[in-house]
C-alpha cells in the first residue's frame, strides 16, 4: 500500500461522518444516539459528525425495526450515501425486530434490505456503546476500500456487544440472536 | 508589481502553501472553540485535514448535462476566488500591489458567496434553493454596511490601494470601519447568530444538500479559505505597520487568530436569528457604523 492510499485510509477511520436515520423506531435509540454527541460522551473527539444530508456522510445508522413504509425510504437513503460506505444497526430493533417480531406492519429485521455492518445490540444500547459501533464502522469501512471488497462480503456483528461499558446492561438475548441472523 | 512577486505573493505568502494549512488550522480552531464553550473535548487537531483527505476520496454521484457541469464547476470557482483573495492581502511590507486592488479582493471575497446562491439553485434540491435564497438575502443586507465601512476608510485616503490602506495610522474612524466589518464577518462566514443558509437542523445542508465527495471537499477548503482571507482583511486593516517582514506576518498571523477566536466564541455562545430579525439588524442597528464612518471620512475628506 503506497503513501497515498495509507494516507486516505487513516483519513477514513479517523473521521466518520453519520447520517441519522429512522425506521419507525420508539425514538429511544435516536435520544441515546444524540446523547452520544454531547458533551458528556463527546463522540466528535472520534471526528464524528452528524450531517444533515445522506450524501455526506459514511455511515449510515439507522434505528427501529423497519417499517412497510420505512423500506423504500431506507433504500433511497441507502443508495444516496456515497460510497465508500457503512451501515450500523442501532438497538435491538433493526437486529431483530425486538418485542415487535412478528407483527404484520413490520418488514424487518434491517439486514434483509441493505448489509449491515455493525449490530449495536440494546434496547436502548448505551451511547459509549453506540460510539463503539460507530468507530468499528469506521475501521471496516477504511478496510473494506483499502482491499476494493464488495460491500456485501463484510458482515460483521460487534464482536463483543456489552464489553463497551462495564455499567451497562444490554438484554443477552437480542445480541446472540443478531449475531446468528447476520453471520449464519 | 511584478510578475515574480506576484506569483510568490499567489503561490507561497500569503497564498495558497500559508492559506491552505491555515484554512484547515482555521476551522479546526472554529471546531475546538466551540467544543471547550460547550465543555467538550473537541476534534483532535487535524481533524479538517482528514476530513478533506476522506472527501477526495468518496465517490461522487453521476452528473449529467449542463446542470452537472455546472454544479462541479462552482465549488472550483469558489475555491479559486477564495485563494486569490488571499494572495493580495498585503501581509509583508513593500509587498507591491496596485491601484484598485482594494476593489479587485472585495469581488473576489464575494464571489464565493455568488457560487454557493448558484451552486444551489442549480442542485434544483427545495433545501438547497431556500438555503440559496436565505444566502442572498443575507448578502444584500451584510454587504452594504461592510462595502461602506471599506469604502469609507479607503475615501479617507483618497486610495483604492490595499498597501496604502494597510499603513494607515490608526485613527477613530480606521476602528469605526473595523468594528463595522467584524460586525458583517459572522454573516459573510455564516457562523451563529447569522447561519440561515446552512441552517442544519432546519434546511439540512442548505446549498451543500446535494454535494458529495470531491465537490464538497472544495467547499469546505473554500469555506477555509473565506476564513483565511476575511480575518485577514480585519488584520491588514488592524494591525500596525512593521518594516521587518517577520514581524509582520507574524502580528498577521496572530490578529488573524484572534478574530477567529472571537468569531467562534461568538457564535457557540448565541443561537440562530430569523431572517427578518437578521435583515433588520443589518440594515437599522448595523448601518449606523457604516453611515457614521462614511460620514466621518467625507468630513476628514473636505477638511484635507
Amino acid at each position: 500500500m503506497n503513501l497515498w492510499n495509507k494516507l486516505m485510509c487513516h483519513s477514513r477511520r479517523c473521521s466518520p461522518w453519520i447520517f441519522h436515520m429512522n425506521s419507525g423506531s420508539c425514538n429511544g435509540c435516536d435520544i441515546e444516539l444524540v446523547a452520544s454527541l454531547t458533551p458528556r460522551y463527546d463522540a466528535e473527539q472520534l471526528g464524528v459528525r452528524l450531517e444533515g444530508s445522506p450524501r455526506h456522510a459514511d455511515i449510515l445508522c439507522i434505528t427501529g425495526p423497519v417499517t412497510r413504509n420505512a423500506v423504500g425510504a431506507i433504500q433511497t437513503v441507502y443508495g444516496q450515501v456515497c460510497g465508500p460506505k457503512a451501515v450500523v444497526a442501532i438497538g435491538s430493533c433493526p437486529a431483530t425486530t425486538n418485542v415487535f417480531i412478528d407483527s404484520r406492519t413490520l418488514d424487518g429485521p434491517l439486514a434483509k434490505h441493505i448489509p449491515v455492518d455493525v449490530f449495536v445490540p440494546g434496547c436502548p444500547p448505551r451511547p459509549d456503546a453506540i460510539i463503539q459501533g460507530i468507530a468499528k464502522a469506521a475501521e471496516i469501512l477504511a478496510d473494506r476500500a483499502a482491499k476494493r471488497l464488495p460491500v456485501e462480503s463484510v458482515m460483521v456483528p460487534l464482536a463483543e456487544p456489552n464489553c463497551a461499558c462495564e455499567c451497562a446492561q444490554p438484554c443477552k438475548s437480542a445480541p446472540t440472536a443478531a449475531a446468528s441472523k447476520a453471520n449464519p | 508589481m511584478n510578475l515574480i512577486t506576484a506569483l510568490a505573493r499567489f503561490l507561497i505568502f500569503p497564498g495558497l502553501l500559508f492559506a491552505i494549512p491555515a484554512a484547515w488550522f482555521f476551522l479546526w480552531v472554529e471546531r475546538k472553540a466551540v467544543a471547550l464553550m460547550q465543555g467538550r473535548v473537541g476534534p483532535p487537531f487535524m481533524q479538517p485535514f482528514f476530513d478533506f483527505i476522506k472527501l477526495l476520496g468518496k465517490t461522487t454521484p453521476p452528473r449529467t448535462g449542463i446542470a452537472g457541469l455546472l454544479m462541479r464547476l462552482w465549488p472550483l470557482l469558489a475555491v479559486s476566488a477564495a485563494a486569490g483573495a488571499v494572495g493580495l492581502l498585503p501581509v509583508l511590507p513593500s509587498s507591491g500591489g496596485f491601484e484598485g486592488d482594494l476593489i479587485l479582493l472585495l469581488a473576489l471575497l464575494e464571489l464565493p458567496s455568488m457560487c454557493i446562491i448558484a451552486a444551489g439553485f442549480s442542485s434544483r434540491s427545495i433545501f438547497g434553493e431556500i438555503g440559496s435564497a436565505r444566502e442572498a438575502v443575507l448578502s444584500v443586507s451584510y454587504n452594504v454596511v461592510f462595502l461602506l465601512a471599506i469604502v469609507s476608510i479607503a475615501a479617507s485616503q483618497h486610495t483604492f490601494r490595499l498597501e496604502a490602506l494597510a499603513h494607515l495610522p490608526a485613527s477613530p474612524l480606521q476602528i469605526l470601519g473595523v468594528v463595522a466589518i467584524l460586525f458583517c464577518l459572522p454573516a459573510k462566514l455564516h457562523l451563529n447568530p447569522f447561519s440561515l443558509p446552512n441552517a442544519e437542523q432546519e434546511i439540512y445542508s442548505g446549498p451543500m444538500t446535494e454535494y458529495a465527495g470531491p465537490e464538497l471537499a472544495m467547499w469546505e477548503l473554500s469555506h477555509g479559505l473565506e476564513w483565511v482571507a476575511a480575518t485577514g482583511l480585519v488584520a491588514t486593516l488592524a494591525a500596525p505597520h512593521f518594516t521587518t517582514w517577520w514581524l509582520a506576518a507574524l502580528v498577521f498571523i496572530a490578529i488573524s487568530f484572534g478574530v477567529v477566536l472571537l468569531l467562534s466564541i461568538v457564535a457557540s455562545a448565541t443561537a440562530r436569528l430569523q431572517i427578518d430579525t437578521t435583515v433588520r439588524f443589518y440594515w437599522q442597528c448595523t448601518l449606523i457604523f457604516a453611515v457614521l464612518a462614511i460620514s466621518s471620512a467625507l468630513f476628514m475628506r473636505f477638511r484635507s
